[in-house]
């Protein structure tokens, strides 16, 4: 009991004597004095969560058909119920529901094509960024490449060739933005290469693998998370792009993109069968563009504005 | 700086045989004959073994390669499956709509963005401070095509102010020259199709504008703040120059700097952001031509799209650097 204790002490005199905690703690207590960056996290938050417990919360099945609840209004309507709190579409279903499905789609979409930049991109990058010369050369001109199409015509073009689909639109996302994350990890890579620590490590002989992701990598983390944050925002816009376009989620799923593209045909009609899905995207690109930029701020003091 | 900028032209030439390589290796890698894929299901025995030949597909991939960028270099992107035209002037049609709506949104979006974050940097953390970054904030995080729509519904379907889709009027004629209609019908004197083409132009250029408008406020927020900081402005305060002068004129000049490579950068984005824009209203440019190739699977369409919207692309980056390189002597010594 009393030895549990004392670590329980020397625990939070780590957390809170200055000179001996991690600095790690350092950035999260910035973090959360950062305003941007905590309104960020709310919302990202309550997205994470509707979308994880979307068959708990959902007031209907988001793939019911009721002929009689065609395009109801929402409740503050004329003509709107309580059953169906954000209306009904063509199909009877209930908006609330398939916008809290929705977010199971975003969710999914933005790990997944974000999973793919980011683990390509650092290998990459700090292949580039260590070993300099000609496999720098190699890949830092391929990324060129890729960023010589326009953003969201090589998604449009990689998803027309491998066909529409959620799938093949992840994976083209995560293609498009390899580049990005190599860039910036190839840069990181350069910089932490020159410093005593990467020599001293050399010097006790480490095989490059070992400096590379034990000794480089973690000091490269915060542009990186950085990326991630905004990357993730700018994933699930693309994806409502494609979907929008019929080359992403296909129906009946229940996708903002396609929700939005669906409603298009009945603008006058039901006006909110495309303005709510474009709401949702809108706040959930909001959280993760609140806290990139919060967290560029917190962790990468240089990059302030 | 001249080699900097003859080295920068060089650099072009491996990037567009790349972007040759991939565009080209895209259709080779699809699963299915190429010749059926361009060709399209309907195609006939005879027309199959004719666009084999002339695909050269029997042969290895490298001198499919050749022969396809010989095609290129000669300006020659096949046929469409649907219309049987020429892509070649399929995209030359379509091609001034495109430039009249991303030019217009391009205005728009550096005008607007450049005075808000001149404002904002000269105002740091006041009102219009904060409520012009959270704008921005909410611009970059919103989809082009839901606020088109929006657009729509509440200024062309509610109120009635601008028209729905297309560029012009039913009932105007307009003699075409340029093909950019609001340049066609100020050059012929056609006040009523001037007004026609800028009502049609107006909805579309400010969806398409809301990204790159946010994107350039917050740069040159941000530039300006760190210009403001400088000795030099230090300098001429003591001076005691008007406020208005020391923006305008001292700290400008510099702070307009990296702005100008986000402007040139935002033309990708606008290209790329056209495909959308031009399919919500019905904007008949290569966005909406691609879009609607990407539908029917046809891949010439697609080739041909792609081709030409990155060729622009790696022109537009080629201007952009040797203009930054013009106006910031720096860059180049490095």
């Amino acid at each position: 009991m009393a030895k549990n204790k004392i670590q329980k002490i020397k625990f939070f005199e780590r957390i809170t004597n200055p000179e001996d905690r991690h600095p790690i703690f350092d950035q999260i207590e910035k973090l959360f004095k950062n305003r941007t960056a905590v309104a960020g996290l709310i919302i990202i938050t309550l997205f994470a969560f509707t979308a994880i417990f979307a068959p708990l919360i959902s007031p209907h099945n988001p793939d019911e058909n009721s002929l009689y609840d065609q395009l109801k209004p929402p409740v503050w309507n004329e003509g709107g119920s309580t059953n169906n709190l954000l209306g009904t579409d063509d199909l009877g279903r209930d908006m609330l529901s398939r916008l809290i499905y929705g977010a199971r789609v975003s969710l999914t979409l933005g790990i997944v094509s974000v999973g793919i930049a980011l683990v390509f991109g650092s290998l990459l990058g700090s292949l580039a960024g260590y070993y300099k010369g000609w496999p720098d050369n190699l890949i830092m001109r391929f990324m060129d490449l890729i960023l010589a199409f326009p953003y969201i015509l090589l998604a449009i073009v990689i998803v027309a060739y491998l066909g529409p689909g959620l799938k093949n639109a992840m994976i083209a996302i995560g293609i498009i933005n390899i580049p990005r994350f190599a860039r910036i990890i190839r840069a990181s890579v350069m910089e932490e290469y020159e410093k005593d620590y990467v020599t001293a490590a050399r010097a006790v002989g480490a095989h490059n693998r070992r400096i590379i992701f034990n000794a480089i990598f973690p000091n490269c983390l915060s542009p990186i998370i950085v990326q991630a944050s905004l990357g993730f925002g700018e994933a699930i816009l693309s994806g409502a792009g494609l979907s929008f376009l019929g080359l992403g989620a296909q129906p009946p799923l229940s996708e903002w993109g396609a929700m939005i593209a669906q409603g298009r045909s009945m603008i006058l009609r039901a006006w909110w069968v495309m303005t709510f899905p474009g709401i949702a995207i809108l706040f959930a690109v909001l959280g993760f563009n609140l806290l990139g930029d919060g967290l560029r701020d917190a962790l990468d003091p240089r990059l302030r504005d | 700086m001249i080699g900097f900028i003859l080295r920068r032209i060089l650099v072009v030439i491996p990037t567009l045989l790349g972007v040759s390589i991939i565009i080209f290796l895209m259709l080779a890698i699809t699963p299915g004959d190429p010749a059926e894929l361009l060709l399209g299901e309907r195609a006939t025995k005879e027309s199959l073994d004719a666009m084999r030949e002339y695909l050269g597909l029997q042969k290895p991939l490298y001198v499919q390669y050749g022969l396809f960028l010989k095609r290129v270099a000669q300006f020659d992107l096949g046929e469409t499956i649907w219309t049987r035209q020429k892509v070649s002037v399929e995209i030359m049609e379509r091609f001034p709509a495109t430039i009249e709506l991303t030019l217009a949104a391009m205005i728009i979006s550096s005008f607007l963005g450049i005075i808000l974050g001149i404002i904002s940097a000269t105002k740091q953390y006041s009102w219009f401070d904060y409520a012009s970054m959270l704008g921005s904030l909410f611009g970059v995080s919103m989809p082009v095509f839901w606020l088109g729509l929006v657009l729509m519904l509440i200024f062309a379907l509610n109120l009635g102010w601008f028209p729905m889709s297309g560029r012009l009027g039913v009932d105007i004629d307009l003699t075409t020259i340029t093909n950019l209609f609001v340049l066609d019908s100020v050059l012929t004197r056609n006040w009523e199709a001037l007004r026609s083409a800028l009502m049609h132009l107006t909805l579309p250029a400010i969806a398409l504008s809301t990204i790159p408008l946010a994107i350039v406020a917050r740069m040159t927020r941000s530039s300006m703040l760190e210009v403001l900081r400088q000795d030099y402005i230090k300098t001429a305060r003591a001076k005691g120059l008007s406020e208005f002068k020391i923006v305008l004129k001292h700290a400008l000049r510099n702070g307009l700097i990296p702005v100008v490579t986000v402007v040139g950068l935002q033309f990708g984005i606008l290209l790329g952001g056209a495909i959308l824009t031009e399919t919500v209203f019905a904007w008949p440019g290569v966005g909406k031509w691609l879009y609607d190739g990407v539908v029917k699977r046809d891949y010439m369409v697609i080739q041909g799209g792609c081709l030409l919207v990155a060729t622009i692309f790696v022109f537009v980056n080629l201007i952009v650097d040797v203009l930054y390189a013009i106006i910031n002597p720096r860059i180049s010594v490095k």
